[in-house]
C-alpha cells in the first residue's frame, strides 16, 4: 500500500493491522518518533495526521487511507528549524530526550489550532505527554515562547 | 565563584601518542592490548593510549567516556576539555570513544565509606583518594553517583591543557618563537603577529614532542565556558529527532528479536508451545534462552506479535511470591540484633533517653519502584567466530563487555561495546540483563547482527527496582526542642546484590545503602542513633536515582518533621538550629529567603514543608506549598537551594534539580512496584504514571557555591523532594503522611 509521510508518497507492504509507528520506524526507517509504551499512555509516538496530533502507535497503517502523515523530521530540521523547535533549543528544554519529539508535536499541533493558548489550555494539551526527566515547566515556558515566535512571523 | 579547596596536584598521568596523521592526549595504557581483530583500524598510537583528545588533518574528537543518559555528561565532558584546550566543542566531534580501564571512574567509590560526606578530617580524605585503587583494580567505567563532574573536573581539563601546550610547542618549534609568547584561540595558536597555525596542522609534530606536562590549570576566573550557561551539544538532535538512541540504530542485515522471560525474575522457563507463532509472517526462528523465549523475525511489531501467541510454563522465581510477604520479611529484621548490618550513628545516650518520657513512635515505608526511563531496554549484537560487537545505552561497559564474553567463549578483547546515548535510564541501565539475552540470541543467529527491543511490559517486569524498605522511628523532645532521634531501617541490601551480578561475587561488609540520607545527616541532635538491619536478598534490587538516599531522604526527614511539630518548634528554624555543618546551614537559609518563610502555614487549606537531605556530597533544602482544593492535593511552588561547591553550567543545573526534584515527588504522588505470584504488577505506564504537566510546580533553584569541593548533581535534588510535599500536606491537611505512594492516603488533583 501507498502513504503519504513528510511530502513523500512511500510504498509498504505490511498487515493493515500494523501499528503506523512501527511501520515508520522498521519498515521506513524514520524514527523520530519514539516508542514508549505501545498504549497511547506517553505520547513518545505522536506525529501529525492531517496536521493534528495523534498517537501513532495506536493508528493501524490500514485505516490512515490518504490522510497525510507528518513526523518530527517533517516539522523542520536542523537547518530549518520549526518555531517549536526554535523555542525548544533556546530554553534548554531537552534532558534524556526521548519524549521530546512527541512534546514537540504535540505543540505545534496546539500552536496551529490555537495560536495564543492559555495556562490552562496548555496545561490540558500538553499532559498526556509523559517526560520522566522531568522537563515540564521549560516545556511550559518553551509553548509561550513558541507562540510567540509565530505570532510575528 | 566559589572558594575550593586548592587544587591538589595529583599526577594524571596524561601523555601522548602518533595516530594517523596526527597526535591524540590521554592515559597511558599499562601495556599494549592483545592483537585484537576489532580494532585493526587502529593505528599503534590509538592502541597504546585511551585518549581524551584526538587530532588529526581531518578535525578534533573529543572523547567523553562518561555515558549520556539525559544529565548533559557529554556536554559537560566536552566543556571541560575545550576550557583548556580553546577550542568550540560544537566544531568537534564529540565520541563516547571505545569503553577501556583507562576511564575507570576515580569518584564513584568515594561515597561508600563510613564517613558523612561533610566530614573532611586527613583520615576521611585518605580513605576518599584511597578508593580510587579498587576503582582502577576492577576497572569501573562506570556512571553514576553523580560522579561525572567531580571524576572529571581534574582530570579532563588537564588533558585539554596538555594537549594545548604540546600543540604551542610544536608550533614553537616550526616558528622558531617560544612557547611563552604564543596564544591559542578556537582551535588555532596564535603568534604574535596576530597569524595562526591550526591545531589539525600541527598535530602531526605534535606527535614527536615529548607532551608538555607541567601545566597549570586556570582559575575559574579565567573561564571562558565553564561556569557560563553552556548550550547542550545534543540539544538540537534532540529538539528535531535526528538524535540516534540505540533503539534508533539499524546495523545492515540485522533481525529484529523479542524476548518474552519469565515475569518471576530469576525464575525457570519449564516449557512452551510456539506452533502459532512460528507460522506468522515475518518469524525466523523461535528459540529457547535462559529464563524464557525469543522470537526472531523481520520487524519488532511481528516480534512481539509472536511472541505474545507462544504458550509457556514458567516456574517459580526465588522469592517471596507477593509484596506483603517480602515486607513481612523487611519488618520482621528490624531492632533484631542478628539482622543488625551497621550502626554508623551513635551519639549520645539514646537507649536511656528512650526509657523515660513521652516517646513519639512512628513507621515509614517505601515501595519498590520501576526505574521505567523512556526508552526501554534494548540492543544489537553481532556475533562472528572471532568477534562479538554490541550497540547499547549503558552505564557499565566493560561488565556488558566481560559478560558477553563468558556467553560466547571469546576474549574479553574480541567483544566490543559501542556505546549510545540513552533516553533515560536514572540506574536502569545500570543492569545488563537485556544485552546478555541479545548477546545469546546473536549466538544462536551468528554472522547475523539481531536487534532486541524489550516492550514497555517486559521492560517493567523485569527491572530490578529500588528495594522497599520499612523504618520504625522513635524520638522525644524536651524543652520544646528535639532531644532523641532513633531510626530502625530495615530493607534487603542492594549494592552486594547488584554487585554478585556485576562480578560474579558478593560484596564483603555492611552495606551503607540502607542507611544512606539517613545516618550521614549534619545534624547535632543530643541522642542521635540510626541503625541498618538487612532483609534477605528477595527480588533482585538495584540502583534508583539517588540509590539509598531515595527511601531514606524521606524516612529520616518526616521522623525529624514529626518530633519539631512534637516540641512545637519552627520546621525551618529547629532544623537550623540542630544543624552543625556550616554548609549546609546556609543552605537552609537560603531556601528560607527565597521561599519567604514564615512558618508551615500559609492560610486555610494552604500549607508549606521543608526538607533536607545531604546526599552525594550535596546538601540540598526544599520547601513546598500546596494546596488542598475539593479534587485533591495541589503542589503550587517548590524552592530548592543546593550548594555544588562550583555551578559549570546554571542551565544544566536548574535543569537537574527541577528534574530531580519532580522525580522525588512524582513516584511519592502515585508509583509503586507490587508483586503477585512473584511479578510486578505495574507493566505499563497506566499502573505507574508518575507527574504530568498540568500537575507540576512553579520551580525556583539557587546554586551555592560555598562548598570546598565539586560535587555532581544528577541525584541529589531528589531526596528532600517527597519529604518536602509530605511535611507540606501535613501544614495543609492535618494529615501525615508515613508511606509512598501518598495517593494510599490522599487524593492529587
Amino acid at each position: 500500500m501507498q502513504i503519504k509521510v513528510n511530502n513523500e508518497t512511500l510504498e509498504v507492504d505490511v498487515e493493515p493491522e500494523m501499528p503506523l509507528l512501527w511501520v515508520l520506524r522498521d519498515e521506513l526507517g524514520i524514527t523520530g518518533p519514539k516508542y514508549g509504551c505501545g498504549i497511547a499512555q506517553c505520547g513518545a509516538c505522536t506525529v501529525h495526521i492531517n496536521g493534528l496530533a495523534t498517537r501513532s502507535c495506536q493508528l493501524a497503517i490500514g485505516d490512515l487511507g490518504d490522510r497525510e502523515v507528518t513526523t518530527i523530521e517533517g516539522l523542520g530540521n536542523p537547518d530549518s528549524l520549526h518555531a517549536v523547535q526554535q523555542a525548544w533549543i533556546e530554553h534548554q528544554v531537552a534532558q534524556c530526550g526521548y519524549c521530546q519529539s512527541g512534546q514537540i508535536m504535540q505543540a505545534a499541533s496546539l500552536l496551529s489550532s490555537n495560536p495564543q493558548p492559555s495556562d490552562d489550555v496548555i496545561d490540558a494539551a500538553m499532559s498526556g505527554n509523559l517526560c520522566r526527566c522531568g522537563t515540564y515547566p521549560r516545556i511550559r515556558t518553551a509553548v509561550k515562547t513558541a507562540a510567540k515566535k509565530l505570532a510575528e512571523s | 565563584m566559589g572558594k575550593l579547596a586548592t587544587i591538589t596536584r595529583r599526577t594524571f598521568l596524561i601523555g601522548s601518542a602518533a595516530i594517523a596523521g596526527g597526535v591524540a592526549f590521554g592515559t597511558y595504557l599499562y601495556k599494549r592490548p592483545v592483537d585484537n581483530p576489532l580494532q585493526k583500524d587502529l593505528t599503534d598510537g590509538e592502541a597504546a593510549i585511551t585518549p581524551y583528545v584526538k587530532i588529526s588533518p581531518d578535525g578534533i574528537t573529543l572523547i567523553t567516556p562518561r555515558a549520556d543518559k539525559g544529565q548533559g555528561a557529554y556536554s559537560i565532558q566536552a566543556h571541560l576539555l575545550a576550557e583548556e584546550l580553546d577550542i568550540d566543542p560544537n566544531t568537534a566531534t564529540i565520541s563516547p570513544g571505545l569503553p577501556g580501564p583507562a576511564y575507570y571512574n576515580s569518584a564513584i567509590l568515594t561515597e561508600g565509606l563510613s564517613f558523612p560526606a561533610y566530614d573532611n578530617s586527613t583520615l576521611a580524605e585518605n580513605m576518599r583518594s584511597f578508593m580510587a585503587v579498587p576503582a582502577r583494580l576492577f576497572a569501573m567505567q562506570l556512571t553514576g553517583g553523580s560522579s561525572t563532574v567531580p571524576d572529571g573536573f581534574i582530570r579532563m581539563r588537564m588533558a585539554g591543557a596538555v594537549a594545548r601546550e604540546t600543540l604551542k610547542a610544536a608550533a614553537a618549534l616550526r616558528t622558531g618563537i617560544s612557547r611563552a609568547q604564543l596564544q591559542t584561540e578556537n582551535g588555532r595558536v596564535i603568534l604574535p603577529d596576530g597569524t595562526s597555525l591550526p591545531y589539525t596542522e600541527l598535530a602531526a609534530d605534535a606527535a614527536t614532542l615529548e607532551p608538555v606536562t607541567e601545566v597549570a590549570l586556570r582559575p575559574a576566573s579565567e573561564w571562558t565556558r565553564l561556569g557560563k550557561p553552556m548550550p547542550r551539544i545534543d540539544m538540537p538532535a534532540k529538539c528535531t529527532g535526528t538524535e540516534k538512541y540505540g533503539i534508533d540504530l539499524e546495523v545492515e542485515g540485522m533481525v529484529y528479536a523479542a524476548v518474552r522471560a519469565n515475569p518471576g525474575i530469576g525464575g525457570t522457563m519449564e516449557s512452551f508451545d510456539a506452533t502459532a507463532a512460528t507460522t506468522m509472517r515475518g518469524v525466523h526462528k523461535v528459540i529457547p534462552i535462559k529464563h524464557g523465549v525469543a522470537v526472531i523475525a523481520d520487524n519488532t511489531w511481528r516480534a512481539w506479535r509472536a511472541a505474545n501467541k507462544i504458550d509457556i510454563t514458567w516456574g517459580a522465581a526465588p522469592y517471596p511470591a507477593n509484596t506483603d510477604e517480602i515486607f513481612a520479611r523487611i519488618e520482621s529484621v528490624i531492632d533484631q540484633e542478628e539482622h543488625r548490618d551497621h550502626r554508623n550513628r551513635d551519639d549520645g545516650e539514646v537507649q536511656s533517653s528512650l526509657d523515660s518520657g513521652d516517646i513519639l513512635e512512628a513507621t515509614y515505608k517505601v515501595p519498590y519502584l520501576a526505574h521505567a526511563p523512556m526508552e526501554p531496554m534494548n540492543a544489537i549484537v553481532l556475533v562472528k567466530d572471532d568477534s562479538c560487537v554490541i550497540w547499547t545505552g549503558t552505564q557499565i561497559p566493560l561488565f556488558v563487555r566481560d559478560h558477553a564474553a563468558k556467553i560466547t567463549g571469546l576474549d574479553a578483547e574480541q567483544v566490543l561495546v559501542h556505546v549510545q546515548p540513552m533516553g533515560g535510564s536514572f540506574g536502569h541501565k545500570l543492569e545488563d540483563t537485556h544485552v546478555l539475552q541479545a548477546v545469546e540470541i546473536a549466538v544462536a543467529m551468528r554472522d547475523t547482527p539481531v536487534k532486541l527491543v524489550w516492550s514497555r511490559e517486559e521492560d517493567m517486569t523485569h527491572d530490578y527496582p529500588r528495594p522497599g524498605a520499612i523504618a520504625k522511628g522513635r524520638g522525644k523532645v524536651v524543652n520544646g526542642q528535639v532531644d532523641t532521634f532513633d531510626l530502625s531501617v530495615g530493607q534487603s541490601a542492594m549494592a552486594p546484590n547488584w554487585f554478585g551480578r556485576l562480578m560474579g561475587m558478593s560484596l564483603p561488609g555492611p552495606d551503607q545503602t540502607i542507611t544512606t540520607g539517613s545516618w550521614d545527616q549534619p545534624f547535632a541532635i543530643p541522642n542521635y542513633r540510626v541503625t541498618g538491619y538487612r532483609a534477605p536478598e528477595m527480588v533482585p534490587v538495584s540502583s534508583w536515582r539517588s540509590v539509598g538516599a531515595s527511601g531514606n531522604g524521606f524516612m529520616h526527614d518526616t521522623l525529624l518533621d514529626e518530633l519539631i511539630h512534637s516540641a512545637g518548634a519552627d520546621p525551618l528554624a529547629e532544623r537550623i538550629r540542630l544543624c552543625n555543618d556550616d554548609t549546609s546551614l546556609k543552605v537552609l537559609e537560603k531556601v528560607g529567603e527565597i521561599s519567604a518563610w514564615d512558618g508551615p502555614s500559609i492560610e486555610a487549606n494552604r500549607g508549606r514543608g521543608v526538607a533536607f537531605c545531604l546526599s552525594f556530597g550535596v546538601p540540598v533544602a526544599i520547601v513546598t506549598e500546596v494546596t488542598h482544593t475539593d479534587h485533591g492535593i495541589r503542589i503550587d511552588s517548590v524552592f530548592a537551594v543546593v550548594d555544588v561547591g562550583e555551578v559549570l553550567d546554571p542551565v544544566n543545573l536548574e535543569a537537574q534539580v527541577s528534574g530531580g526534584l519532580l522525580f522525588g515527588m512524582a513516584h511519592a504522588m502515585n508509583c509503586e512496584t507490587t508483586y503477585e505470584n512473584h511479578a510486578a504488577q505495574q507493566n505499563n505506564f497506566h499502573a505507574f504514571e508518575g507527574m504530568r504537566l498540568y500537575q507540576t510546580p512553579k520551580i525556583e533553584v539557587v546554586a551555592l557555591t560555598n562548598a570546598s569541593k565539586i560535587r555532581g548533581i544528577g541525584e541529589p535534588g531528589l531526596p528532600p523532594a517527597a519529604p518536602s510535599l509530605g511535611n507540606a500536606i501535613f501544614a495543609a491537611t492535618g494529615q501525615r503522611l508515613r508511606e509512598m505512594p501518598f495517593n494510599k492516603h490522599i487524593d492529587f488533583i
